[in-house]
């Protein structure tokens, strides 16, 4: 049985981390050096660098801080940056969690902030080693997927076992995210059909449709130089690849970065901003992604890579499938599942796809994922802008 | 799965490469065997037939995107001779797999 750490909302963590986040890059520093006093210890950096505010990232910083596998939270303040700090601050307040917000310019600048913090930080260790420890089904967890580094293999091994992944995950209870509808340009109509009622596929079709847009005003798609490298020659073909690891089930609701999905089921993240085209691209790299699942509560990531990649990420762990034979001989100690095997003919996509949810569930149990033994603790928040969902994007909900 | 490439879908009018394959390698087609005019590196295609300027490429049994070009059965079927219907694709250099 599952143990998790019970939080103030009923919600449990599979970790259970201090946080240290940086208000604006001119604390990213200070943050960062706290930080580093806590090397062997689950002790974690994250934060948002820019100084002009932006409620995106005010919701996300207060629902990442108020993620399951987090314990308590250390913010790092500048002083004269726009992020509401007491606001945030609050929000974790409110959590029952251990909280504190160091302002530099009121605490005697770079090395007394240091050690301020981390005099709070090795308090705070000691207090949440105290948070309850609970029994933890499968329905308790959300999962999220994304794929990055793709190449030709992913659509053909990886994705489809991490889909089968879900399916498996879906059907004992737990809620299960995909996402990037930037690359799911093609597959609108295959995926309106599995809605759970006619209102939400249209609103499935419409998010892709917007990200089409958007894609096509900034001149590029969701597709980098590495994919065609890899053998994808277009963008619906990396979509259809990206596409299969949704698996089959039903699709019970679309969500937006930081929303929760309110009971099980396979959901769609719409990722791209909303409104006219600003603040650039919607995901600028891999992690950015990751994150917009954590804050949706994502307790650990599915990874899919074909070219390779070697990120983790702060807060929730990652578990990182090759679907590349070749890739996984020359990354093994970087990769948790070897999804070439599907390619070369030694294993199928179902066994792969029992070996992700077992490895799921014993990393929800406390196993290290292999970006958590080497350390990997990536972290991205940039800007955005969304509208809040309907009633229609939760059909069971409403 | 068995030989070097795959056949994803029955509609499908490219097969998909299961490992580096070299040039001169012998491909059993619907319509006879071709002899590869080059290597082809894991995950990239193949034409499965005759491909015609203007027809849509199917993988997965879906549109991939549409041939800007004639292609022969058996050539590589990549950036250089099929496009997006959506968005142009991006490539650099190493986009032909070999250096990359």
């Amino acid at each position: 049985m599952m143990q998790g750490w019970l939080r103030s909302d009923g919600r449990k963590g599979i970790r259970n981390t201090v946080i240290v986040a940086y208000l604006v890059e001119c604390a990213h520093f200070v943050a960062s050096e706290i930080v580093a006093g806590f090397r062997d210890r689950d002790v974690q950096l994250i934060g948002f660098p820019g100084c002009f505010p932006n409620e995106y990232a005010a919701r996300m910083m207060e629902r990442l801080c108020t993620h399951p596998n987090v314990g308590a939270v250390l913010f790092v303040s500048l002083g004269c940056e726009s992020f509401d700090k007491v606001r945030v601050s609050a929000a974790v307040d409110a959590s029952g969690r251990p909280v504190k917000t160091l302002v530099i310019q009121k605490s005697g600048g770079t090395r007394a902030t240091v050690r301020s913090g981390q005099e709070w930080v090795e308090e705070a260790l000691a207090t949440v080693a105290d948070v309850p420890r609970v029994p933890m089904a499968v329905g308790d967890l959300v999962i999220g997927t994304v794929c990055g580094g793709s190449d030709g293999t992913s659509g053909i091994s990886g994705n489809p076992a991490a889909g089968r992944a879900f399916d498996l995950l879906v059907g004992e209870g737990a809620a299960c995210i995909f996402e990037e509808t930037g690359e799911l340009i093609g597959c609108e109509e295959i995926m309106a059909e599995r809605a759970v009622t006619p209102e939400l596929g249209q609103l499935l079709r419409e998010s892709v449709q917007k990200a089409e847009r958007y894609y096509d005003t900034l001149g590029y798609g969701s597709f980098a130089a590495g994919n065609a490298a890899g053998g994808l020659s277009t963008i619906e073909e990396k979509s259809l690849g990206a596409y299969v690891k949704s698996g089959d089930s039903l699709i019970s609701g679309l969500i937006k970065p930081g929303d929760i999905p309110p009971h099980g089921g396979l959901y769609l993240m719409d990722v791209v901003p909303d409104g006219e085209v600003r603040f650039g691209f919607p995901n600028i790299s891999d992690n950015a992604e990751i994150v917009e699942m954590i804050a949706s509560g994502a307790h650990l990531t599915l990874f899919v890579t074909g070219r390779g990649s070697v990120v983790g990420s702060a807060i929730s762990p990652v578990i990182k499938i090759c679907a590349n034979p070749d890739t996984y001989r020359a990354l093994a100690e970087d990769m948790d599942i070897n999804a070439g095997d599907i390619i070369e003919g030694r294993r199928t996509i179902d066994q792969v796809g029992h070996e992700i949810r077992d490895l799921v569930l014993a990393v929800a149990g406390g196993r290290e994922t292999a970006s958590e033994s080497l350390g990997h603790r990536e972290f991205i928040l940039t800007y955005k802008s969304f509208d809040p969902i309907g009633p229609a994007c939760l059909p069971r909900m409403a | 799965m068995s030989g070097p490439f795959l056949l994803l879908h029955s509609d499908d009018n490219v097969l998909v490469a299961r490992t580096n394959t070299p040039e001169g390698t012998e491909v059993t087609l619907d319509n006879g065997v071709v002899r590869l005019c080059q290597s082809i590196p894991m995950a990239h295609k193949i034409a499965r037939a005759a491909i015609a300027a203007g027809d849509t490429i199917r993988k997965y049994g879906m549109p991939i995107g549409i041939a800007t070009t004639d292609i022969a059965p058996g050539a590589h079927v990549h950036v250089h001779n099929i496009r997006s219907a959506y968005t142009p694709s991006v490539v650099l250099q190493d986009a032909d797999g070999r250096t990359g």
